[in-house]
C-alpha cells in the first residue's frame, strides 16, 4: 500500500495516472483498482483527497429528478446515485434517505411546479407527487409561514461526502493504486505515447492520464493542446447549524428554481446538523473559498424566512465551496484517444451521487484510448468507521467498548468521538496530515464549541501520532 | 441495569466539586461525572492568580487540585473520562465510559455543567479557514495543558478580564500581543488591567473596532478590523483568540426538556436553584455564562444546602417543589440569575449590563408593586462584570402574582 506526500515519485511509467484525489478521480482510482494488471497512480495537489469541491458541498446524494433530460449529467446521476446508495450500504457510509420538499413561496414557484414534475419524469424518475400547503406544514411543522405548496421527492438522501471519498480511496490504495499527495500537475506534455507531468516532487510519467483537477480541469487539458471548456468557479457558501436544529426539520427543503435564481436549501446532515446554504456567486479566482459578510447575510435572511426557529440555534461552521461550473449544461467527459487522455470536466453539484458511475464511463472511455485492462477482480470491500447519528457509533456500542474501552473514553464531547475512533482515524490506510483531516475522518472538533473543549487535547493526540510516523521513518 | 446514589453532580468544575464535597460530607452518596481526563472545571487551566479564598492567591490548577481533593477527602465519588449522555428517567442519566455504559439513577440530580467560548464559527467571522485561530479556553489548554506551540503573533478579540488573561497566555508562550480589539466604546476591563496592558505591556486595547475577516490560507495571515467612524486595517498576526462571550453548556439541560431561561438560556432557576424539575438542581456558569469560580463555588455551596433540604423532605415527587414567578431583568440589563423568585429565597442575584451604566440604582417591581429599591456601589457599571443585587427583598414576593422585574431605577 503506497501513500506519499513527499520525496521524488517513481521513475517507472504508471498504465495510467488520475490528475485530482477528489470524489470523482478516488472513484476513478478505485475503478481502475478491478484490474490488477494496470499500473495506476493518483496525484493529488492537496495533502488529502477529496480536499477541493468535494469537502465543500450540500451533502446530497440527488436522485437526478431536475436534470436536463437526455444529457450525460442525467443518466450517469440515475445510475451513480442506485451504486452509490448500494456501495454505501456495503461500505458503512451513512445515508438517510429522507426525501426533498421542493417548497414554493410564491405563484410564479407554485407554477413551476408541475413543470418540475414532468421534467423528472423524462428523467425517468416517476415518485414526485405535488403536495398542498396543509400536507406541507403537517410534514414540516416549523416551515416559515406563507408557503403555497410543494413537490415532494421522497428519494433524494444525505450522505457523509468525506467518508464516500475516503472509502474510494482507501479501497484503491488497498488494491494497489499509488496515491502521491502534495502533488500538483502544473504541466503535461505528450511524446512517444507517454505523458510527463511536471510536479514539484519531480517528474510523473503516464501512458495514459485522466484528468480529474476539478477546477482546474480547464488547465490541464489546455496544457495537452485541447481546449473543451473554461472552468468558472461558483462559489457556494453554508453555513451548519448546532444539532438542537435537527429536530426543525424532517426533509431537505429545496428551492423551486425560477427565472430570477435557484434560492438557498435547508437540508439535514448525517452529523445530525442543519445546513443553510448556498450562495451561488460567479467568481473568477479558483481559490476564493473564503466566506463573506455579504453572503452570510442574504443566508440569514433567506433561512429566517425558510426554517425561522433555525436561526436560534448555534452555528457550528461556516464554509465555502467552488463549484467547476463551465459554459456548458452538462458533464464535460471526452476521450482523447490521440493524446492518450480522458479528461472529466464539468462535474458542477452532482459529482458526489454520479462518481460510481462516471468512475464506469471514464474506464469505458480508456479503452477507447487503446488502453488494455486487462482481467477484472473486485477489490477486498472496505468497511468505515460510522460518522452518521442515524447507525450506531462506537460508545453507543457496548459490546466495542467491553472489548476495547478506548471508544468510551470521549475526547470531543460535542461529536462525541472517542479516543478509539481518533486513534483507528490516525492509523488509517490513507492517515490524516493535518488537524482538518482528522475532524474530516472522525468529526473531533466540528461541534459547537470549536475546539473550546477539545481542541488542545485532540491536536496532542494527532502530535503524538505523527511524532510516532516521523520516528519510524 | 441501574445503579443508585443519593446525588449525581454533573460536572467536577467548582461549582460542581463544592456541592459535592458538601454534600459528601453530611452524609450522602455522591457521585461526580466529569467527561474530561482530570477534575477541576475551567481553573484546570487558568495559570494565573486570583483563585481560592482571600488572599485569592491560588493559581487556577492549584484551586482545582484542592476543590478535587477536599471532594474525594468529603467522601465523593469523582468520576473522570465518563460522559452522562443523555436522560433514560427523571433523575437518572445514561453515562459511558472506559468502563463501558452504564445508567445511574438518583435522589437528586445537580447540573454544573459550566459554559464555553462562542468559537468563531458560531460569532459569523467571515473570511478564510486557517490554522491559528483559537478561543482562550483552547489557547490555555494548548499551552499549559500540553506545551504546545501557537504562533508567533496574537490578535486577541475582547478586552474583558478573560481577553487579558488569554493575552497572558500568549505572552507566556513566547508570541507577541498584537493587540486586543473590542467592538466597545469603552475597555469593559478594570482601567488597571487596561493600564497595565497599555503601559507594562505595549499592547494597543483598540476600542470600537470589530473584526471584520480573517485572512490567509493555510495558516493564519492576518485579521480585518473595521473602527466604528469606517477606518479600517488590517493586522499582521499567525494567531487570533476569540474571547469572551460565553454561553452556558446547557445541553443536558435540554436533552432533559428543562424551562431554559431566555436572558441566560441556561436551565432557569430559583433562589435554591431549584430548575424545573423536581430533583434537579444546577450552579455554576451553565446558569450564567460565564462568572467567576468564586461565584460558581458559591452557588455549589447553596446547591448543596438545597439539595440536603430536598433529601431530607424525601427526595421524591410527592415532596414540595416550589417553581416561584419569572423574574426578568428589563434591558439595558441582560440577564439575572437565578431567574426565578420565591418568598424564601436567599441567594444573591448575578445580573449584567449591555451597555455602561452611570450611578446604577436597581429597581425590584411585581403587577406594578415595588419590592425593593438599591443603589448599587459603583460610579460605573459596565458590561462583561457582573451586578449583584440583594436577595433581602424576596419574602415581599408573592407567589400567585405576576413576573418580578428588574429594571434600571
Amino acid at each position: 500500500m503506497t501513500v506519499t506526500a513527499s520525496g521524488p515519485l517513481p521513475a517507472e511509467p504508471y498504465d495510467v495516472v488520475i490528475v485530482g484525489a477528489g470524489v470523482v478521480g478516488c472513484a476513478i482510482a478505485r475503478r481502475l483498482a478491478h484490474h490488477p494488471a494496470l499500473r495506476v497512480a493518483l496525484a493529488e495537489s492537496r495533502d488529502d483527497v477529496g480536499q477541493g469541491t468535494s469537502k465543500a458541498n450540500t451533502a446530497i446524494l440527488h436522485t437526478g429528478f431536475d436534470a436536463v433530460p437526455g444529457s450525460l449529467e442525467s443518466r450517469l446521476v440515475r445510475e451513480g446515485a442506485r451504486q452509490l446508495a448500494a456501495y454505501a450500504d456495503e461500505s458503512g457510509i451513512p445515508v438517510e434517505r429522507v426525501g426533498a420538499l421542493l417548497v414554493a413561496w410564491d405563484e410564479e414557484q407554485l407554477a413551476a411546479l408541475p413543470r418540475l414534475a414532468e421534467k423528472a419524469g423524462r428523467n425517468a424518475y416517476h415518485d414526485t407527487r405535488l403536495i398542498g400547503p396543509a400536507d406541507l406544514y403537517a410534514r414540516e411543522p416549523h416551515l416559515g409561514p406563507g408557503a403555497l405548496g410543494a413537490l415532494h421527492v421522497p428519494g433524494e438522501s444525505i450522505v457523509c461526502p468525506w467518508t464516500t471519498t475516503l472509502a474510494y480511496a482507501t479501497q484503491a490504495v488497498r488494491a494497489g493504486v499509488d496515491l502521491h499527495l502534495n502533488t500538483p500537475v502544473e504541466h503535461a506534455g505528450h511524446h512517444d505515447g507517454v505523458h510527463r507531468l511536471t510536479t514539484p516532487r519531480g517528474p510523473l510519467y503516464a501512458r495514459r492520464l485522466v484528468n480529474a483537477a476539478g477546477l482546474h480541469a480547464d488547465r490541464l487539458d489546455r496544457s495537452l493542446g485541447l481546449d473543451d471548456f473554461t472552468v468558472a468557479p461558483r462559489r457556494g457558501q453554508l453555513v451548519v447549524h448546532d444539532k438542537f436544529a435537527r429536530a426543525l426539520v424532517r426533509h431537505i427543503l429545496l428551492p423551486v428554481p425560477t427565472a430570477r435564481g435557484k434560492g438557498v436549501l435547508v437540508a439535514p446532515t448525517v452529523y445530525g446538523n442543519v445546513l443553510l446554504g448556498p450562495t451561488a456567486e460567479d467568481l473568477d479566482d479558483k481559490d476564493a473559498t473564503e466566506s463573506t459578510a455579504a453572503g452570510l447575510r442574504a443566508l440569514r435572511a433567506q433561512g429566517r424566512r425558510i426554517l425561522p426557529a433555525l436561526l436560534d440555534e448555534e452555528v457550528t461552521a461556516v464554509y465555502a465551496g467552488l463549484r467547476a461550473a463551465t459554459e456548458h449544461d452538462d458533464y464535460r467527459i471526452r476521450a482523447h484517444p490521440a493524446q492518450g487522455c480522458v479528461t472529466v470536466g464539468g462535474i458542477r453539484s452532482t459529482g458526489l451521487t454520479a462518481s460510481l458511475a462516471i468512475a464506469e464511463h471514464v474506464t469505458g472511455l480508456l479503452t477507447r484510448t487503446g488502453l488494455d485492462p486487462g482481467a477484472e477482480h473486485p477489490p477486498e470491500p472496505v468497511r468505515m468507521p460510522n460518522l452518521g447519528e442515524a447507525f450506531p457509533r462506537p460508545h453507543q456500542q457496548p459490546e466495542r467498548v467491553a472489548a476495547d474501552p478506548e471508544y468510551g473514553v470521549l475526547v470531543c464531547h460535542c461529536e462525541r468521538v472517542s479516543r478509539g475512533e481518533i486513534r483507528d482515524a490516525l492509523a488509517g490506510t490513507v492517515p490524516p496530515r493535518s488537524l482538518e483531516g482528522l475532524r474530516r475522518r472522525t468529526r473531533a472538533r466540528s461541534g459547537r464549541c470549536g475546539g473550546f473543549h477539545c481542541g488542545a487535547a485532540v491536536r496532542a493526540l494527532f502530535e503524538e501520532a505523527r511524532g510516532r510516523e516521523e520516528a519510524r521513518r | 441495569m441501574t445503579r443508585r446514589v443519593d446525588v449525581l453532580v454533573v460536572g467536577a468544575g467548582p461549582a460542581g466539586l463544592v456541592a459535592a464535597a458538601r454534600l459528601a460530607a453530611a452524609g450522602a452518596r455522591v457521585e461526580v461525572l466529569e467527561r474530561e481526563q482530570r477534575a477541576g472545571g475551567v481553573p484546570r487551566h487558568c495559570a494565573h492568580r486570583g483563585f481560592g479564598g482571600p488572599p485569592h492567591a491560588l493559581t487556577g490548577p492549584a484551586h482545582a487540585r484542592r476543590l478535587t481533593e477536599a471532594a474525594v477527602g468529603a467522601g465523593a465519588e469523582v468520576r473522570t473520562g465518563v460522559t452522562a449522555l443523555d436522560w433514560t428517567g427523571p433523575l437518572a442519566l445514561a453515562t459511558v465510559g472506559p468502563r463501558g455504559a452504564e445508567t445511574l439513577a438518583a435522589r437528586a440530580v445537580v447540573l454544573a455543567t459550566g459554559a464555553r467560548e462562542r468559537p468563531r464559527a458560531a460569532r459569523l467571522v467571515p473570511g478564510t479557514r486557517p490554522d491559528g485561530v483559537y478561543t482562550t479556553g483552547e489557547l490555555q489548554q494548548a499551552v499549559h495543558l500540553y506545551g504546545q506551540r501557537i504562533g508567533t503573533r496574537a490578535v486577541v478579540v475582547g478586552a474583558e478580564a478573560v481577553s487579558h488573561a488569554a493575552a497572558d497566555t500568549v505572552r507566556a508562550a513566547g508570541a507577541e500581543v498584537v493587540a486586543l480589539v473590542t467592538d466597545l466604546p469603552r475597555a469593559p476591563a478594570p482601567a488597571a488591567r487596561t493600564l497595565q496592558a497599555r503601559l507594562r505591556h505595549r499592547t494597543p486595547v483598540l476600542t470600537g473596532t470589530s473584526v471584520t475577516e480573517l485572512l490567509g490560507r493555510g495558516l493564519l495571515s492576518g485579521v480585518r478590523v473595521r473602527h466604528r467612524d469606517g477606518r479600517t486595517a488590517t493586522l499582521p498576526c499567525d494567531t487570533v483568540v476569540f474571547t469572551g462571550d460565553f454561553v452556558p453548556d446547557h445541553e443536558l439541560a435540554r436533552h432533559g426538556a428543562l424551562s431554559l431561561d431566555p436572558g441566560t438560556r441556561g436551565p432557569a432557576v430559583d433562589g435554591a436553584l431549584r430548575t424545573s424539575r423536581p430533583g434537579v438542581f444546577a450552579a455554576g456558569s451553565v446558569l450564567h455564562a460565564a462568572e467567576s469560580a468564586a461565584t460558581a463555588g458559591r452557588e455549589g455551596a447553596h446547591a448543596a444546602r438545597a439539595v440536603r433540604d430536598w433529601l431530607a423532605e424525601g427526595g421524591t415527587g410527592r415532596a414540595h417543589w416550589p417553581t416561584g414567578v419569572p423574574l426578568l431583568a428589563s434591558p439595558p440589563l441582560l440577564r439575572i440569575a437565578p431567574n426565578r423568585v420565591t418568598p424564601s429565597d436567599r441567594l444573591p442575584y448575578v445580573l449584567r449590563t449591555a451597555i455602561p451604566l452611570s450611578r446604577p440604582s436597581l429597581y425590584v417591581t411585581q403587577d406594578g408593586r415595588p419590592l425593593h429599591r438599591q443603589r448599587l456601589p459603583l460610579a460605573t457599571a459596565v458590561p462583561h462584570r457582573p451586578l449583584t443585587l440583594t436577595p433581602r427583598w424576596t419574602h415581599r414576593v408573592d407567589p400567585a402574582g405576576g413576573p418580578v422585574h428588574v429594571a434600571l431605577a
